[in-house]
């Protein structure tokens, strides 16, 4: 009987604690002062910077930590100020952001949504970061934007390319400097033309997830535009590293060009694979057989090596460019570390540069405030000439390069060469353009 | 009490304090010291530390009582996040009904996945179920994509139907999940001296839905329905020699346990709405047997800390980069400085693998029981030099008094 007794009143207690635990949140349900999320009040501010550490985008990740650090210590007023100098802007003096010393941390994305959108999530509730950039591989980019909108921060994307970004997964807090697949079609459609003519049949691999669709959408339509002819079209898995089942059906289908929508690792996998099964040395319908890689970088040239010699793609920006921003930026760059810039380190350090100008100019980090400051601002002097951030959708319109490997490199960075610089004009879109259409910005959302 | 014998209470007892006070315990460093790198307090990260011990409690039911390893688990964690994913898109962003449908989603599974594989044991059994989830894995990923969304993920977006909720906010934002109102991602700060505290609307959600299901599991321990599974684990062919059909009893706990995946996969797209395939792939299967073995397997608590222990080093570790280290030893002369950075360096940041393999490799070599053996060594270690001070009976008991 005395069993039973104990039995009661420790239910009773026991009850009491958990009905305690459970309402201990409810107590405190007053929100806290600040105005937006991570409101910094100390003497310094810290940015998130969440790049692939490892993955099939690990050597771009790699790349633009470097520049994220060197963006940090030129905003703190270390090194030689870089692309500071060359800013059309005049606002960063070397005093970090609003006076604030720029202190920042760093995550792994591993190129996965999921861990990508938990390494932000703790960057943003742990470190109190108040803007978050980075990406290299648009699916990522595209969760972790939705998590920046959820969260009330600014997501200043990095190497980015899908249309979707700027596109249908749009977002108030999330803005993109580097370019995306259709304006990497509307500029190599035309060199396309004029090298291997307008009749001509195209095979296409493409990376299975929102970058490869959209680029192998966007290069479709320009290139049957043209005139050429799609064969076909297989998506490959992006974690696939052996792509010789999917080049040997190539062989046999009659197409004459091979399109690759594949970057970083898998491009460079991929065009190896094609080369060994002597893809570049076939004749068919009597044409020589040819490669596409539509977005193209540096090292991704370099991990491919010899395979990469004439062979066509676009870029955001490249080293050799000979304009005072880009010398400033590959000089304090190459200082520091020992070899030039790649373009996802190039766009990473203007995104940061173009965020601490925004706040300066807002005078304030309150997200909403630092958007209306970025949208439509034009700028010139980051390497790309004068540029404009729509405020439509939040992409930057600028000049794109296409490049092609180069036949005689002098030196091991040397492995691109600029053909032509496409203007603005030709790769501008409306803003509601079929490729980009279904998405909606929404309103900025400061959180707290 | 609650049915439970003396020594399940103490433990029962014991995993109710460290949940509802873990926003103290994993946050034992002040702010601002150069040690609050290793806190783990803020809500994304105690959150995934109820969730996959939910999720790990359920493996456990599985593996710990019949011996029957799953390879597959993860199939039902994705099932149940893109079950609750669409319940927010298309019903409400309340994470009663998602969390509700992302069980009943998961169970439907583990009866398709569960009847078809448990057909066979031992290693065939783990195959086949890691096949059926690797295929899964596939579908998410480009087949299905029109349900999934592929590699980016399935997200809530402005244009959801949600029929009895609001597409967008007053705002034009995205509305979040919420809890009849009570919104998962609030949380309160409450500064105390240097340190501050975390309580957040989500974590206490997840935390007393893990209770809960905690509970159930100790239930399930010590029914005669558990003990039937024991029997399966020790001699199915004797068992079936007596006439008993064991198949029903590891279908039954197949499919309980897979709504536990279902329900962590739930919780998960809850906390955070976004469901994407690298739930299902193999290595997500393979981090839940970790994490059951790491902590000990077959144990009730064994599970949710194996499950902190491998969170923790995914989250924490791997945050801790170059400049993190060359702070830390500092005050070395620069030269040992950074020797010692780079002998470090492989362990940390991207390398928290390695550092969790090593850990691994420790516990199943000289912990062969998990983490609950090394707890009950230390404790037993304690008892005799106890035992020997007052030289009483081993009264060793130091519950409450239920």
């Amino acid at each position: 009987m005395s069993k039973s007794t104990l039995t009661r009143r420790g239910v009773l207690r026991t009850g009491a604690v958990a009905g305690a635990g459970v309402a201990l949140p409810t107590i405190f349900t007053s929100s806290a002062a600040s105005a937006f999320t991570n409101e910094p009040t100390g003497g310094t501010v810290t940015l998130g910077f969440n790049v692939p550490q490892t993955g099939p985008y690990a050597d771009e990740g790699a790349d633009e930590l470097r520049a994220f650090e060197l963006a940090v210590e030129h905003l703190n007023g270390g090194g030689d100020g870089g692309m500071i100098n060359t800013f059309s802007s005049k606002t960063l003096d070397g005093t970090g952001i609003l006076g604030k010393k720029v202190e920042y941390v760093t995550g792994d994305t591993q190129t996965k949504s999921d861990a990508a959108r938990a390494s932000a999530k703790s960057m943003i509730e742990k470190d109190g970061a108040v803007m978050i950039s980075g990406g290299s591989s648009s699916g990522v980019a595209v969760a972790v934007q939705g998590l920046c909108q959820e969260a009330g921060v600014i997501f200043m994307a990095g190497l980015t390319h899908s249309n979707d970004t700027t596109g249908k997964d749009k977002k108030a807090n999330g803005f993109r400097h580097f370019f995306n697949a259709y304006m990497s079609a509307a500029a190599l459609a035309p060199v396309l033309s004029k090298m291997y003519g307008n009749d001509r049949k195209a095979y296409h691999l493409t990376a299975d997830y929102t970058w490869g669709w959209t680029q192998q959408e966007s290069i479709q339509a320009a290139t049957e535009a043209l005139g050429w002819e799609t064969v076909n079209n297989v998506l490959t898995p992006l974690a696939q590293t052996d792509f010789s089942s999917y080049i040997a059906p190539v062989l046999n289908s009659g197409a004459d060009v091979l399109v690759l929508n594949h970057y970083g690792g898998n491009m460079v996998n991929s065009l190896t694979n094609a080369v060994q099964f002597g893809l570049r040395d076939k004749q068919v319908n009597g044409k020589n057989f040819e490669i596409v890689v539509p977005l193209y970088s540096r090292l991704m040239a370099r991990g491919a090596g010899e395979n990469v010699k004439g062979i066509f793609g676009s870029t955001n920006w490249h080293w050799s460019l000979q304009d005072e921003g880009s010398k400033a930026f590959v000089k304090s760059f190459g200082t520091k570390y020992g070899f030039p810039p790649s373009q996802a380190a190039h766009t990473c350090y203007v995104q940061t540069l173009l965020y601490a100008d925004a706040v300066q100019r807002a005078g304030s980090f309150n997200p909403c405030e630092v958007g209306a400051a970025l949208e439509g601002f034009e700028f010139d002097g980051l390497g790309n000439g004068p540029t404009l951030y729509r405020a439509d959708d939040h992409q930057c319109f600028k000049d794109v390069l296409v490049v092609r490997g180069k036949e005689n490199p002098e030196s091991e960075f040397d492995l691109l060469e600029v053909v032509e610089v496409t203007p603005r004009a030709q790769v501008e879109y409306a803003p509601d353009h079929p490729m980009f259409s279904g998405g909606n910005l929404g309103s900025c959302n400061p959180g707290a | 009490m609650f049915g439970l014998g003396k020594k399940d209470t103490t433990v029962f007892v014991v995993v109710i304090i460290l949940a509802l006070c873990a926003p103290f315990i994993l946050n034992p460093f002040p702010g601002n010291s150069s040690l609050a790198q290793f806190n783990a307090g803020y809500p994304d990260l105690m959150q995934r530390f109820v969730i996959f011990g939910i999720f790990a409690i359920g493996f456990n039911l599985l593996f710990g009582l019949t011996g029957y390893l799953s390879f597959g688990h993860a199939a039902f964690l994705g099932a149940g996040s893109y079950a609750a994913v669409w319940m927010f898109k298309l019903l409400s962003m309340n994470v009663i009904p998602a969390i509700l449908l992302s069980m009943i989603v998961a169970g439907l599974f583990a009866v398709v996945i569960g009847y078809v594989s448990l057909r066979r044991s031992g290693i065939y059994f783990s195959i086949l179920t890691l096949a059926f989830a690797q295929m899964s894995y596939n579908l998410a990923y480009s087949v299905l994509t029109p349900i999934t969304n592929g590699e980016t993920g399935l997200q809530i977006t402005l244009d959801d139907p949600r029929i009895l909720g609001s597409s967008a906010t007053a705002d034009g934002g995205i509305p979040v999940t919420n809890l009849f109102g009570l919104e998962m991602r609030h949380f309160t700060t409450v500064d105390i001296g240097a340190w501050s505290f975390n309580f957040s609307v989500g974590y206490y959600l997840c935390a007393a839905i893990m209770i809960l299901a905690f509970y159930v599991a100790v239930r399930i321990f010590r029914s005669p329905f558990g003990m039937m599974l024991r029997a399966i684990k020790s001699n199915q062919q004797r068992l079936y020699y007596t006439g008993l059909n064991a198949r029903p009893y590891t279908l039954a706990v197949f499919v309980i346990s897979g709504m536990y995946a279902g329900l962590a996969g739930g919780l998960l797209a809850s906390m955070d709405p976004l469901a994407g395939p690298e739930r299902m792939q193999w290595t997500a299967s393979g981090e839940v047997v970790l994490m059951t073995i790491l902590g000990g397997a077959g144990t009730l608590i064994g599970p949710v800390l194996g499950a902190g222990f491998i969170k923790y080093f995914e989250n924490i570790f791997s945050k801790i980069n170059d400049g993190v280290l060359h702070s830390w030893f500092a005050f070395l002369p620069d030269g040992l400085e950074n020797f010692i950075v780079t002998l470090v360096h492989p362990f940390v940041g991207k390398g928290w693998h390695l550092t969790l393999g090593l850990m691994f490799m420790l516990v199943v070599i000289f912990l062969p029981g998990g983490l609950v053996e090394g707890g009950q060594r230390i404790a037993r270690a304690l008892r005799r030099g106890k035992s020997e001070d007052n030289g009483a009976a081993n009264k060793a008991s130091h519950e409450p008094a239920e």
